[in-house]
């Protein structure tokens, strides 16, 4: 994979320099070790940051067409290309490389814009058409790659990172204070927004065409859900044969490279799915990599031990301590380039660093998997909650929760108590946020820490009504587990999961992630399926685990699912409590503006003298210390370094006035 | 009326960090999402150390601790019975 970057004059008259597309890839030059080009004419820049991974010799980008009218730069792969290509072959089309990068750039050429309907991957990529002078900017259907953009000083700057655009001096750089708002409810931004003002994301499933005549964006892909009338109550060996075929080729198409493919191994199902799926059927010689916590009340060093005995892989791990999370914070948020409620990005941050260390650029990964197939906690607490509606005076009905959550419920003296807790908004089960309400409402009371100055204005900012535009027509219909998931694959797939806890630290370090159960394919499949089959009573991902009942043992099909977390409390608040002292003192509290000191220093505090922290301390506690590293990085000092080379190893120039 | 200030202070300095306004006599502290289930170990903690009460088992629900005005009630009530 790789980092592109690009400036297009849309009225503003000074040329576009070659140093400004070095800047703009040298400081994402993580992202492409490998080589780097560029083009430019009197109307735009195109550069690129090069990770070689398919056509290792002659791939190097910007990639034209036959007569040179039509150029592309590149991040991502597709891995239907063998297929595409030999199509475009037989209608005439000439290739210099054997790249997947020249496919898109011909498919485009014959099919236009549909050419997104035919490409299976993950891509974000650029096309400059020289003749008509118009720019074609897409994304993926899930948002697996990343691709910014700003329109400011009659110019549009594009990139696969912020710190790309944020690299030219003229970019006006601060914080968003609507983002903070929906990030500190839904703890992300919403599709679109980054944490920075005017700095915006292109939604997944998107394309813009910024021509002459104007910017025009437009989404091109649904991840709907039939309505209940529509779907598919099957749950016969036929589709459930349907669904494996589908996976194993997905797996199969992403496992072409001309580098060697790892696997991400934790030992929960899916990751463990996946890496029997390769180990079993394509290659035998499988290397895989996996965390593992020295705190135990977050390792899953049995279960993935139980895996690499069980399919003799050829298994690497690597120990995380508190220390290397509160050690590495600053590192990740440079990567991640927006706030985190959790730390669980930093293990990843780390464990791409050994992958690499090891030799490997592409890894397969199970992310997507509880999104598509329904596996979160959070589906199925809404299913419990749902029921209980129905006859709020139940006694019994709640008590599913403590089967739910047994490490809640740990003390049986406080179930009636914490049966009040999420009898919260039980009596409005059509809400179209019954599902998450408790979740974000909880996290949502981290905004009484902010300022008085950011607190004014949002005054009368909400973000449920952002979220509310951004809702399908069909959405109401749908059920509540439905919408759940829904919610889930808007809002936290692609802008926390898929990038600050996926790209972003996997390319910190060079290393693509490949995500088969986000093929498209699959998606489409499993949309059609009721949710009570896919959540089938609380047995969550049952379509999954039918399709693996004879290939995994019984103790990764049925073993309780714990989410991955990472440790918090003990990782900030270490013995030298350098980054609080670093990032929450008056001054530098003050310096921001973002948050009251005084309700600040009481959270460090209590948490200092304790030995135990709530789940709300912790979240507040992170999100505050990393939304002041992120001003301060990207705001207050922003720096960056250049690469050694200041030339580019392809460049194409096209300026009249050269 | 001590008492109950006592514990008012305890949850705007643990759970509020020092904001006061949201918190009246009898707001909820479950349904405004003030207190969640590690918090109710905390808070219980501190009335047993603070009345020196010991709180059963059968005590530990919502009727008694889900807002200042059900703590004051059962603190009156404990402490009653630990004079009797």
């Amino acid at each position: 994979m790789c980092g592109i970057a690009g400036i297009v004059n849309l009225g503003h008259l000074q040329p576009i320099t070659p140093d400004a597309l070095m800047r703009m890839v040298s400081v994402q030059q993580h992202r492409g070790p490998d080589e780097t080009g560029a083009y430019i004419d009197d109307h735009i820049g195109l550069a690129h940051a090069r990770l070689s991974i398919i056509d290792l010799k002659d791939g190097t980008q910007p990639i034209h067409n036959e007569d040179k009218s039509l150029w592309i730069i590149y991040n991502g792969e597709v891995f239907n290309y063998p297929e595409l290509r030999q199509e475009l072959i037989q209608h005439g089309h000439k290739f210099y490389t054997t790249s997947d990068t020249e496919v898109i750039l011909h498919l485009y050429e014959e099919k236009g814009i549909d050419c997104l309907n035919e490409l299976n991957g993950q891509y974000a990529f650029a096309i400059w058409n020289s003749k008509n002078k118009t720019l074609f900017l897409a994304r993926d259907r899930v948002g697996i790659l990343p691709l910014f953009y700003t329109i400011q000083n009659q110019r549009l700057y594009f990139a696969s990172e912020i710190k790309a655009i944020f690299s030219n001096e003229e970019i006006h750089r601060a914080l968003d204070l609507e983002s903070l708002d929906q990030i500190f409810t839904f703890w992300t931004t919403l599709p679109g927004k980054t944490v920075f003002s005017n700095i915006k994301e292109l939604p997944p499933a998107h394309y813009m065409l910024i021509s002459p005549n104007g910017i025009t964006t437009k989404k091109y892909w649904d991840m709907n859900f039939l309505n209940s009338k529509e779907i598919n109550n099957r749950k016969s060996n036929d589709f459930v044969s349907e669904i494996s075929e589908t996976l194993m080729d997905a797996v199969r198409i992403r496992l072409r490279a001309d580098v060697p493919v790892g696997t991400y191994l934790s030992g929960g199902l899916d990751s463990s799915a996946l890496t029997e799926t390769v180990k079993k059927n394509f290659n035998n010689e499988l290397r895989s990599f996996g965390i593992r916590f020295e705190n135990k009340n977050y390792d899953e060093g049995s279960f993935q031990s139980e895996m690499v005995d069980y399919l003799g892989v050829n298994h690497s791990e690597i120990m995380i301590s508190n220390d290397d999370i509160g050690t590495n914070l600053e590192d990740v948020l440079w990567h991640t380039e927006k706030p985190l409620l959790r730390t669980g990005p930093i293990p990843l941050y780390l464990l791409s660093k050994l992958v690499n260390q090891s030799g490997y650029k592409v890894v397969l990964t199970g992310e997507g998997a509880d999104e598509i197939f329904g596996g979160y906690d959070i589906f199925k607490e809404a299913k419990i909650r749902n029921f209980w509606a129905k006859d709020p005076d139940s006694k019994l009905r709640p008590l599913l929760l403590a089967r739910l959550y047994p490490y809640i419920f740990k003390d049986n003296r406080l179930n009636k108590t914490l049966i009040a807790f999420f009898k919260s908004g039980i009596e409005n089960p059509d809400d179209p946020f019954f599902s998450h309400n408790i979740r974000w409402k909880n996290t949502g009371k981290i905004k009484n820490f902010f300022s008085e100055k950011v607190k004014d204005s949002n005054r009368n900012y909400d973000s449920y009504s952002e979220l509310m535009k951004l809702l399908p027509a069909e959405y109401f219909n749908w059920d509540t587990v439905t919408k759940a998931q829904f919610l889930e694959s808007m809002i936290f797939l692609s802008n926390y999961l898929l990038s600050s806890q996926g790209d972003r630290v996997a390319m910190a370090h060079s290393l693509e992630l490949r995500v088969p159960y986000l093929d498209h394919r699959v998606i489409e499949l499993l949309g059609y399926v009721n949710s009570e089959i896919k959540i089938n009573g609380l047995n969550e991902k049952y379509i999954l685990k039918q399709v693996f009942k004879d290939r995994l043992p019984a103790s990764i099909l049925n073993r309780w699912k714990n989410p991955y977390r990472a440790p918090i409390h003990k990782a900030i608040l270490n013995s030298t409590m350098s980054l609080v002292k670093e990032y929450c003192s008056e001054e530098s509290l003050k310096k921001s503006g973002l948050f009251e000191t005084t309700k600040v220093v009481k959270l460090i505090n209590k948490l200092d003298k304790s030995d135990v922290a709530s789940e709300f301390d912790e979240m507040a506690l992170v999100g505050i210390i990393s939304t002041q590293i992120i001003y301060k990085i990207f705001i207050e000092d922003f720096q960056y370094n250049f690469a050694e080379s200041d030339t580019f190893d392809q460049f194409y120039d096209f300026r009249s006035l050269n | 009326m001590s008492r109950i200030n006592a514990v008012k202070e305890f949850i705007i300095e643990n759970f509020l960090f020092g904001e006061e306004e949201q918190l009246k006599l009898e707001t909820d502290f479950f349904d405004k999402g003030i207190i969640d289930s590690t918090g109710v170990i905390e808070l219980v903690s501190f009335l047993e150390e603070t009345f020196n009460i010991s709180v059963d088992d059968d005590e530990l629900i919502p009727e008694n601790l889900s807002s200042l005005k059900n703590i004051d009630l059962f603190l009156q009530k404990k402490l009653n019975q630990k004079v009797a």
